[in-house]
C-alpha cells in the first residue's frame, strides 16, 4: 500500500468513527421520540430522518453544500459564532456520513426501543425512578443490542459513503479523500487498478471485522441479559 | 397510615366512581373482571390520571383535581405489585430488589434488605436472574422490590392470578405476614373469594365501576354476590390428626375438621364456607359422611329475588353461618327465626387458610 492509500484508509476510519459517535446521542433521542411519544409533526420528523435514504446522495451532498458551506446560512453562522467549518474539511465528510447513516441508526434503535416492554418502565416509575432515569436504567440497557446494530450500520454506511461526501467536501487528498473517493480516483487514472484492488480488499476486511465485532458484542449482551 | 380515595373516571362506555378509605391492614378490592378494580388501583398508583377526584396518603394529597394537584408516580411512594411481576430482566434479583432504594434515598439499607429477604424467604435467590425463577418466586421478589422502595402504601393487582394452586399456597402466608407486620395500607385487587376471605381486613366491592359495599370481611362476603354467598369463621388450629391428614379448628360455633393445614397448632386461620355447601337438619344427623355438623338457631331468612331460594342465616353460638336452601326446603322444615337446627358442612368446602 502506498502512503496515499494508508492516508485514505486512516481518514475513512476517522470520519466513520466520528460520524457514528457524534450522531449516536441524537439518534437515540430521536428514536425514543419516534418510538414513545406522540406529538404534532411526528410523521414530518420521521420523513425528514428517512429522507437521506431515498434522496440521491448527490442531492443530499448538494443540500449540505448550500446550507453548511462557507456561504450557506448554517455554515456561515457556525463559522462566525463557534469557528466550526465543515466545507472542504474532514469534519464536513463526517457530517455528510452522519446524515447519510442517520436513517439506519434511528431505524434500528427505534425498533429495539419499541420492543422494550413499557410495563417494565411504568414499574420502574412506581419504584421512584424519574422518567429520565427509567430510560437510563431500564430502556437503554434493554435496547442496547439495537443501539449497537444501528451504530454498526451507521459506521458501515459511513465507510462506503461517496456521493454526498464528494459533492459536499470534494476529493482532497489527506483532508477529504476517503477510501471510496480514492478508489474512484484510482479507477480514473492509468495504472490505478492495483491500488483500487488493494483498497477494495481493505474495505471488505474492515466491513467484515465490524460485522463480526457487532455480532460478538450483541451476543455477549444477549447472554448477559438472558443468563440463568 | 391510611389511604383515602375519592375518584371519578370515565372511559368510553365505562364510568368508575369510587370512594373509600383504607386503614393499615389489607383492603381487598373485590369484583368481577371488568368491574374497574385495576383501573382504580392504576389511578391510585399514578398510572392513570382520573377525571376528577382526590387521593391522600396519610393526609398528604397526591391527587386533587380541583386544586390541580397530580403527583407523578415516581414521587408518590406507593409500591405496586403487578399481576405479571415485571421484574427487570437485565438485573439480578438483588439489583431488582434494590432498584427502588436508589431513589428512596435513605439509609438503613443492609438491615432493610435483610429483613425483607427474610420476610419473603428469598435469600437463596439473590444472585439469580429473574427468568430463572418460578412464578411464585418472581412474585415474592416483586413484593420485596416494592417494599424496599419504602412505600407509604402498597398496591397489589391480583398478584396470585397467574399462579397455580400450589404456588398460591406458597405465597399466601407471606402476604399475611406483610399485612400483619408491615404496618402500611395494602390495596389488594382480587376476584377470588378464597383469597379475600383469607387475607382481607376490609372489603370494597366494585360492581360495574361503582362501590356497592364497604366493610369488614365477615359482614361483606356473605352479601357479596348472589351465587357466591358465604360465611367467614375466625378459627384457631386446635390440633392435627396425622392419621387422617386432617386439622381440627376451634371456632366459636364449634370444632371443624378440615384437610391438613400447614399452619402450626394455635395459629389463627379463617374458614370460608359457601352458603350452598351448608345443609340444614332439624335433628342431629347420624351416619352421614360429612364430618362437620354445627348446632345453631335460625336467625333470619332472606328469600332470593325470584323466590325460589332463600338464604337462612344461623346463629351458631354467636358465630354467623349462612345456608342457601330452596324455598321448598324452608317450608318443608318449617324454618322460622328461633328454630334450633343442625348445619351440615361438607369438609371440602373449607377454604384452606
Amino acid at each position: 500500500m502506498t502512503p496515499e492509500e494508508w492516508t485514505a484508509v486512516r481518514l475513512s476510519l476517522l470520519v466513520a468513527t466520528t460520524a457514528t459517535l457524534a450522531s449516536l446521542p441524537f439518534g437515540i433521542a430521536i428514536a425514543w421520540l419516534l418510538a414513545r411519544r406522540r406529538f404534532w409533526g411526528k410523521s414530518l420528523l420521521d420523513t425528514l430522518v428517512h429522507l437521506p435514504l431515498i434522496l440521491p446522495p448527490v442531492v443530499t451532498g448538494y443540500l449540505l453544500l448550500i446550507s453548511f458551506g462557507k456561504r450557506g446560512p448554517i455554515g456561515a453562522f457556525l463559522d462566525e459564532q463557534f469557528g466550526i467549518v465543515f466545507s472542504f474539511r474532514w469534519t464536513g465528510a463526517a457530517l455528510a456520513c452522519a446524515v447519510m447513516g442517520f436513517p439506519l441508526l434511528v431505524r434500528a434503535i427505534r425498533l429495539s426501543i419499541e420492543a422494550v416492554d413499557t410495563r417494565l418502565e411504568s414499574a420502574a416509575g412506581t419504584l421512584g425512578a424519574h422518567p429520565f432515569l427509567v430510560f437510563a436504567t431500564i430502556t437503554l440497557p434493554l435496547c442496547l443490542p439495537g443501539v449497537i446494530a444501528g451504530a454498526i450500520l451507521c459506521f458501515a454506511k459511513s465507510m462506503g459513503e461517496f456521493g454526498a461526501t464528494i459533492t459536499f467536501v470534494s476529493n482532497i487528498p489527506g483532508e477529504t479523500q476517503t477510501l471510496p473517493s480514492l478508489i474512484y480516483t484510482l479507477t480514473q487514472i492509468p495504472g490505478g487498478d492495483a491500488g483500487a484492488m488493494r483498497l477494495t480488499l481493505v474495505s471488505i476486511a474492515i466491513s467484515m471485522v465490524a460485522l463480526l465485532g457487532s455480532e460478538l458484542l450483541a451476543r455477549r449482551i444477549g447472554v448477559r441479559q438472558m443468563a440463568a | 397510615m391510611s389511604l383515602e380515595v375519592d375518584v371519578d373516571h370515565a372511559r368510553e362506555s365505562f364510568h368508575l366512581v369510587a370512594r373509600f378509605s383504607a386503614a393499615p391492614g389489607l383492603t381487598a378490592l373485590f369484583g368481577r373482571s371488568g368491574s374497574g378494580k385495576t383501573t382504580l388501583i392504576d389511578i391510585v398508583g399514578g398510572l392513570i390520571r382520573p377525571d376528577r377526584g382526590r387521593i391522600a396518603i396519610d393526609g398528604a394529597v397526591v391527587v386533587d383535581t380541583e386544586r390541580g394537584v397530580f403527583v407523578p408516580k415516581h414521587r408518590r411512594r406507593i409500591g405496586y405489585v403487578f399481576q405479571d411481576s415485571r421484574l427487570f430482566p437485565h438485573l439480578s434479583v438483588r439489583s431488582n430488589l434494590l432498584y427502588g432504594r436508589w431513589f428512596a434515598g435513605d439509609g438503613g439499607t443492609a438491615a432493610n434488605l435483610a429483613s425483607v429477604v427474610e420476610l419473603l424467604g428469598i435469600g437463596h435467590l439473590l444472585e439469580r436472574r429473574p427468568d430463572s425463577l418460578s412464578g411464585g418466586e418472581k412474585q415474592r421478589v416483586a413484593i420485596g422490590r416494592a417494599l424496599l422502595a419504602h412505600p407509604r402504601a402498597l398496591l397489589m393487582d391480583e398478584p396470585l392470578a397467574s399462579l397455580d394452586e400450589a404456588r398460591r399456597a406458597e405465597i399466601l402466608p407471606y402476604i399475611e405476614r406483610l399485612r400483619d407486620e408491615a404496618g402500611l395500607p395494602i390495596l389488594y385487587v382480587s376476584h377470588s373469594v378464597a383469597e379475600v376471605a383469607r387475607l382481607a381486613t376490609t372489603v370494597v366491592i366494585l360492581t360495574d365501576g361503582q362501590v356497592t359495599a364497604v366493610g369488614p370481611v365477615a359482614d361483606i362476603l356473605s352479601q357479596a354476590e348472589e351465587s357466591e354467598g358465604g360465611s367467614v369463621l375466625e378459627a384457631t388450629v386446635a390440633r392435627h390428626d396425622e392419621a387422617f391428614q386432617l386439622s381440627v379448628l376451634a371456632t366459636e360455633a364449634g370444632e371443624l375438621q378440615v384437610p391438613r393445614l400447614s399452619a402450626p397448632v394455635g395459629a389463627a386461620v379463617r374458614a370460608y364456607i359457601r352458603s350452598r355447601d351448608v345443609m340444614l337438619s332439624l335433628r342431629p344427623p347420624e351416619e352421614i359422611s360429612a364430618l362437620n355438623v354445627l348446632a345453631g338457631k335460625v336467625a333470619a331468612i332472606t328469600p332470593s329475588a325470584n323466590g325460589a331460594q332463600a338464604d337462612v342465616r344461623l346463629d351458631c353460638n354467636g358465630a354467623a353461618l349462612t345456608a342457601r336452601l330452596t324455598a321448598k326446603s324452608v317450608q318443608r322444615l318449617a324454618l322460622a327465626p328461633g328454630r334450633p337446627v343442625y348445619a351440615v358442612i361438607k369438609s371440602v368446602s373449607f377454604e384452606r387458610s
